[in-house]
């Protein structure tokens, strides 16, 4: 049987000074693995939480994403008419042909320039992208050099307020309203009316059409049917399937994560090994008369890796509760970070996230750290000679 | 007296190595030791008096002969059988009392029932029982900083004690007691091995706690020079 559970806690709380440090340190490998992940995890939710389901995205074959693919007025004319498509209550098909356009805008805190995704969208786009609100000003009208950005886009970049205009090459595009992409990869993007973004961009073809089939049994015919049209040479998939693949952005981060992550806890597990084999050299003759009592190696060893999970734990809660604390104190003063997208190479917006089962994984992060370190002092302390252990002092 | 020897040691030997140098610290000693007795070891230091009590006890291993308790030959028994044997058939009282300084006076006495079958009741019975016989069942909540010397060595005979083991030893009870609470101390010991018909085996320097037992046995150089 196992010592009891108290005799941990209290061993661990009595020695406070030592316990204090060795949680601090946990605390804050915890807090800096959990700070990375939860910026990929704000890229990875971006983009998942982008799309309705009930449309299909179609680029040109071979293309990845929206901004290195080409769709001509042929093809578009070719994609409208095809069977299986939704039609709106004046009887139109349900496509929108749309352009994707990079322009770089000043960063409003002044640390130089970044490229801002602008799309060139129809009325029907907008209907095929109900989470996208306006929140203030209005739609851009069509034929005028307007644009409507998102609010967190407008939070980024200078001239992107309500009433400020965009540099788009020797044009000017006036801001004419904000809208909120609740969370998705549309908050990082500004939209303009598609006809007046060609003629901007001095642009012939489209990037992407953005269509709704007429119900779900005609989805996947419909997919078949655009994959396998040799003259189309384009392919189609779900909108939400294409923004959940462009999760890329989010690689570097988590590399850097597991390889931040990886370093520091090897320092981690060193602290926390050096902890445990002090409080073994401190209770000694301790651990000498729990072995006179009855109590086997192996329970000396658990008790030790109790008491090291134990300790991790606390650093991990430490850790979990501060990157929890973090979150909340950007949202509230609705602080959003960017980095380059490296599949429309323009900033993308996200959020910092600290999910549940992040949380989860900073505490078995943590729990890893306390056993590994507590391991070698464990098996040292169950090895004492039983004799010469209640000699010590 | 019982017939039979509670402990039966047959020719026991313990040699020690430092460096080159074989220490003989038991040299073929035989002994007798049974029900109810309150056995002195005495001797000066390094006469092999605390070995002799390890090995009865079963925390240390002779070289060469056997020491059976109640016809179990000890020396036989693996690490964990030998755990299992201590927590079962002996109580051990040291001369630093080795509290466990973070348990209360109860947790400490329950520390070795936590190892048997009893439900937690019955523990919790037992234990208040046990610091009722050494004359602190009012100080099962304090913890060993919170008591004096004497009361840590009352409870940890109450440890001792509630397993209702076979065997008591206690290697220099009252080495670090004024003579007020080693007397108590020393009272408790001989009341178990007269009332409670315990086998007390107790290692001191001093000749005064000497006269609580009911035999002595005189070692130097490791053998028995007098019982």
């Amino acid at each position: 049987m196992a010592l009891p559970l108290k005799y941990n806690v209290r061993n661990v709380l009595v020695r406070w000074r030592t316990t204090l440090f060795t949680v601090l340190g946990i605390g804050a490998v915890v807090l800096v693995f959990l700070g990375l992940r939860a910026l990929a995890r704000g890229i990875e939710s971006t983009n998942a939480n982008t799309g309705d389901p009930r449309n299909l995205l179609v680029v040109r074959k071979g293309s990845q994403a929206e901004s290195g693919s080409l769709v001509t007025r042929d093809q578009f004319r070719t994609l409208r008419d095809l069977p299986g498509i939704a039609r709106n209550e004046q009887g139109e098909p349900v496509v929108s042909a749309e352009i994707v356009m990079i322009v770089s805008a000043p960063r409003r805190d002044g640390n130089g320039e970044a490229n801002t995704l602008i799309r060139g969208i129809t009325p029907r786009g907008m209907e095929l992208r109900p989470q996208v609100t306006l929140v203030e000003g209005r739609w851009f009208r069509p034929g005028q050099r307007e644009v409507v950005v998102s609010t967190r886009m407008a939070r980024r970049f200078a001239g992107f307020e309500l009433g400020g205009t965009i540099k788009a090459g020797p044009e000017r595009l006036k801001v004419v309203g904000q809208f909120d992409g609740q969370g998705s990869a549309f908050d990082s993007e500004a939209w303009m009316d598609a006809d007046e973004a060609r003629a901007v961009f001095d642009r012939e073809q489209y990037s992407s059409v953005l269509l709704r089939p007429a119900d779900p049994l005609t989805v996947s015919n419909l997919i078949a049917r655009i994959d396998s049209d040799k003259r189309l040479a384009l392919r189609a998939e779900s909108e939400v399937g294409y923004y959940s693949k462009q999760t890329m952005t989010a690689t570097p981060i988590n590399y850097l994560a597991g390889i931040l992550g990886t370093a520091m806890s090897v320092g981690a597990v060193f602290a926390a090994m050096n902890t445990m084999y002090a409080s073994v050299g401190a209770r000694t003759r301790e651990i000498g008369t729990l072995r006179v009592l009855g109590y086997s190696r192996r329970s000396i060893v658990l008790c030790f890796l109790i008491e090291g999970a134990l300790l991790a734990l606390l650093g991990g809660l430490l850790g979990c509760l501060s990157a929890w604390l973090i979150q909340v104190g950007l949202t509230t003063f609705n602080v959003t970070f960017g980095t380059l997208d490296f599949q429309s190479f323009a900033e993308t917006v996200f959020q910092f996230r600290v999910t549940p089962d992040l949380m989860l994984l900073g505490l078995l992060f943590s729990l890893f750290i306390g056993l590994a370190g507590s391991l070698l002092p464990a098996l040292r302390a169950a090895r004492l000679p039983v004799i010469s252990a209640l000699k010590s002092l | 007296m019982a017939a039979e020897p509670i402990v039966a040691i047959r020719e026991l030997s313990k040699v020690y190595q430092q460096g080159e140098i074989n220490v003989t610290a038991l040299n073929e000693v035989s002994v007798d030791i049974h029900e109810g007795e309150f056995v002195v070891l005495m001797g000066p230091s390094g006469s092999g008096k605390s070995t002799l009590l390890h090995i009865i006890a079963g925390i240390d291993r002779a070289t060469k002969g056997s020491v059976l308790v109640q016809g179990i030959n000890v020396a036989n028994l693996n690490e964990s059988e030998l755990a299992d044997w201590r927590n079962q058939n002996v109580g051990f009282v040291f001369q630093s009392f080795n509290l466990i300084p973070v348990l209360t006076a109860a947790e400490n006495v329950e520390l070795p029932l936590l190892l048997t079958s009893l439900g937690r009741a019955e523990r919790r019975r037992q234990v208040a029982l046990a610091l009722e016989l050494v004359g602190l069942g009012d100080r099962g909540h304090h913890r060993p900083d919170q008591m004096s010397g004497g009361q840590q060595q009352r409870v940890a005979i109450a440890r001792a004690l509630v397993t209702d083991p076979t065997l008591i030893v206690a290697d220099e009870p009252t080495g670090n007691l004024d003579a007020k609470s080693a007397s108590d101390v020393l009272t408790i010991l001989q009341s178990l091995s007269r009332v409670s018909k315990k086998t007390v085996i107790m290692v001191t320097h001093d000749p005064k706690a000497a006269h609580f037992g009911t035999r002595s046995l005189h070692l130097e150089k490791g053998e028995i020079v007098a019982d």
